[in-house]
């Protein structure tokens, strides 16, 4: 089911506050989302681990009600 | 282990570069894993694919394997790399390459 992507930044913000989001749709269907999340709380962690902590914020919805969903991580600069 | 990890451990074990995906590598059935496969085929070096659509039980099981809630994953001499994401992040850096050179695996492109 399509989620609207100011409640996947705000799923974000709320467990990683640092977090600037950066979201695309990527179809214009608000299905397909392109994310980019810059997090200080990175640092210093593997790509894995990182984009667990996103999973992580997002409660499970990923693979689910979030199938398409593209993620990349970045410390600031 | 469960028989269903038991097997996802012997795969990965068992092959060097292993390609969890949705499909084949001629015909694979999402973007992700089709994005996966063109980033292996790039690279060169030969891999292994197990299409999760035919296999319910690996599926379900290669996410509790991985704790990764997505499909494709790979795997390269049986650690979790990540998913088509991670893939192609590392494949741009270069980093992907330079773990398959450190792993001896060859790469023929």
């Amino acid at each position: 089911m399509p989620m609207p992507a100011a409640q996947i930044e705000a799923l974000i913000l709320a467990a990683i506050p640092d977090a600037q989001v950066t979201i695309t749709d990527l179809a214009g269907d608000g299905d397909h989302y392109a994310a980019h999340v810059i997090s200080a709380s990175f640092t210093g962690k593997p790509r894995i681990a990182q984009h667990k902590a996103v999973f992580a914020a997002l409660g499970g919805r990923m693979g689910g009600e979030l199938h398409a969903l593209q993620l990349t991580t970045a410390t600031p600069n | 282990m469960s028989d269903v990890q038991t097997r996802i451990a012997d795969i990965v074990n068992s092959n060097d570069i292993v390609l969890f995906m949705k499909g084949s590598a001629l015909f694979p059935q999402c973007g992700f894993s089709s994005r996966a496969v063109t980033i292996l085929d790039r690279i060169g070096a030969p891999f292994h694919t197990v299409d999760v659509l035919q296999d319910p039980e690996i599926r379900a099981g290669i996410k509790e394997f991985s704790d990764w809630p997505t499909i494709p994953q790979l795997y390269v001499k049986g650690e979790f790399l990540g998913g088509s994401d991670i893939l192609m992040e590392m494949y741009q850096a270069g980093e992907l390459q330079a773990l398959l050179q450190e792993n001896g695996i060859a790469a023929q492109g």
